[in-house]
């Protein structure tokens, strides 16, 4: 199963800071334990929102908000996708990644699409042919 | 916002699927026998799930396990000595001091090197073909016994046998735990890579069962490969392996339908390739022919792959790259198999004319005697043509042939239709791997 490990912004993210050669070089060591084992396939680190934008829908309407935005907190500063085999070993790998004090990391499971039927995602039509299976038999009675 | 303490035991299994195979790695250079290795190993999990639950989880689990696990090892070399002493006062013979292995340094460095060694002694060609991928999923996946005979549908107590017979195999013939050099490698690695590509392929289009898939099993192949990758950077081939792996997997979600059914490749929904794998077996693939690897057999399959994977719809597919990817292939690998594949392929870019020809060479070929798809590809090939009373003839004796009770009907099918219809341009049923 995937997992995106979403990290969250902060002051220094939000100003532009880049982190200093000691973090820089740890998180490097970090990425490079989780390419070796063969989880990580995809991580990006994010500008701040100041170089962002939104775009809020309402109704056929299109507004679009530029960065940067306020509540640092919410944002996203960067993010992580893991193939990993549990929910547990996500966990286990991200408490060994050298942030500093403060930080927090959220971990989320990506939707696989695998799982279910590709093109009924809702089990939907699946439905809807059994029900209809019910009724020709139902009929033939 | 609710904060809750692991479950220890979730923790633990986590921690083995991580540290496992480094664990067994340093303990086997340490005890130059992988089978104790790995028993050490266990019995140093044994002791977390005594204590972990009541202790809670360490702070670094890992190296708790490589401290508990490298405890064992030192009192079984102490008593080892011991015994080694003892026998050499027997004897006379006694020669000064045994040496003490320096365990700290053993263990903590060269984690790759002794991963590779594992790698290599796991794939060693004096196990049966079986037996490396049980001991390759145990010691290299972190995968458990249970979980092997899942998915390999076979009892438990089958794959705990193999893996006993391993162990003991090799301790037996007294296989060195060490990365092969110079010639050697070559011929080891590509045992290496067929181990990785056979758990690959039981996930990929499964040999038993009643899913078409299992997609977790392909996950496992897929670590390895990369594991591997990181380990042997420089080797083209382990790239190749990985691009043709990552741009399979990409269609995992597409090759299923709605009801289990299998789809083959030319039918499938492209907007379900997973693009991100499909980059990433791309990259893979520009790596391996960097390296001087673009005429190694899985880079060539990779190749292949490739190709459909950069076609945005099946009618883009360049089929004279794939024919001419095929012929190369058959220089390095020369199988009647890969000739039918290029057949296919030279018939989707030359014309059916074209391909029946190569296909009509293959007629006397005594392997594919039996092999329903060449039947099932003249068939269409003639129906191409026009030739339909031939076709029908061939599509019959294709659906007497195959296993399968979906392509038995669909091959009836398409006999039947050549009696009433016209022949629609379709590639041939099994042409290209989906």
């Amino acid at each position: 199963m995937r997992f995106m490990v979403i990290v969250k912004a902060n002051k220094d993210s939000e100003a532009g800071v880049l982190p200093d050669q000691k973090i820089l070089a740890e998180m490097g060591k970090f990425n490079e334990e989780l390419v070796k084992a063969g989880v990580m396939l995809a991580g990006e680190g994010l500008q701040p929102s100041s170089k962002g934008a939104r775009v809020r829908f309402q109704g056929s309407k299109r507004t679009v908000i530029d960065g940067p935005f306020a509540e640092t907190k919410e944002l996203v500063a960067g993010f992580w996708l893991w193939q990993v085999k549990s929910k547990q070993e996500a966990i286990e790998w991200l408490k060994r990644a050298p942030f500093d004090e403060g930080t927090e990391v959220e971990i989320r499971q990506v939707f696989e699409t695998a799982d279910f039927a590709p093109v009924d995602p809702t089990g939907e039509l699946r439905k809807k042919e059994e029900e209809l299976r019910r009724t020709i038999e139902s009929k033939r009675r | 916002m609710a904060v809750t303490a692991t479950d220890p035991h979730r923790a633990i299994d986590a921690v083995w699927r991580i540290e496992s195979a480094r664990l067994i790695a340093g303990l086997a250079r340490m005890v130059r026998d992988v089978g104790l290795a790995e028993e050490l190993a266990q019995e140093a999990l044994v002791a977390a799930l005594e204590r972990w639950p009541e202790s809670g989880v360490p702070e670094n689990p890992g190296a708790w396990l490589m401290t508990a696990a490298k405890n064992r090892a030192i009192d079984l070399l102490r008593r080892r000595k011991l015994l080694e002493r003892k026998q050499e006062e027997v004897g006379r013979e006694v020669e000064g001091e045994v040496e003490t292995p320096d365990l700290d340094a053993a263990i903590d460095d060269g984690v790759g090197d002794d991963l590779l060694r594992l790698v290599f002694i796991a794939c060693h060609p004096i196990l049966s073909p079986e037996a490396r991928v049980a001991l390759t999923l145990r010691l290299l996946g972190g995968l458990t016994t249970e979980e092997i005979s899942r998915a390999f549908l076979v009892p438990e107590t089958t794959v705990a046998q193999r893996i006993v017979r391993a162990k003991r195999t090799l301790a037996e013939a007294r296989v060195p735990f060490e990365v092969p050099r110079g010639a050697d490698l070559a011929a080891r690695l590509s045992s290496v890579l067929e181990v990785i590509y056979l758990v690959f392929n039981e996930g990929y289009s499964a040999t038993a069962g009643d899913d078409w898939t299992r997609p977790e099993l392909c996950q496992d192949a897929l670590r390895l490969g990369r594991i591997l990758a990181g380990l042997l950077p420089e080797e083209p081939e382990v790239h190749g392996l990985v691009a043709l792996m990552e741009i399979q997997a990409s269609r995992l979600r597409a090759r299923v339908g709605p009801s289990g059914e299998p789809v083959l490749l030319l039918d499938q929904n492209r907007a379900l390739w997973d693009q991100l794998l499909i980059q990433r077996g791309l990259t893979a693939l520009d790596r391996a022919e960097k390296l001087g690897g673009a005429r190694g057999p899985y880079a060539l399959q990779a190749a292949v792959a490739a190709c459909h994977a950069r076609a945005r719809t099946a009618a883009e597919t360049d089929w004279s790259r794939i024919a001419s990817l095929y012929e190369a292939l058959l220089q390095v690998t020369p199988s009647p198999i890969i000739e039918l594949n290029r057949a296919v392929a030279v018939s989707m870019a030359s014309g059916p004319a074209a391909g029946l020809e190569l296909v009509d060479e293959l007629l006397s070929e005594r392997s594919l005697q039996g092999y329903h798809l060449l039947p099932s590809v003249r068939g269409d090939l003639l129906a191409k043509l026009g030739r339909l009373e031939e076709a029908r003839t061939e599509f019959e004796r294709a659906a007497s042939l195959t296993k399968n009770a979906r392509e038995r009907a669909l091959l009836l099918e398409r006999a039947a239709k050549c009696a009433t219809d016209s022949p629609a341009p379709r590639p041939p049923q099994g042409a290209a791997r989906s």
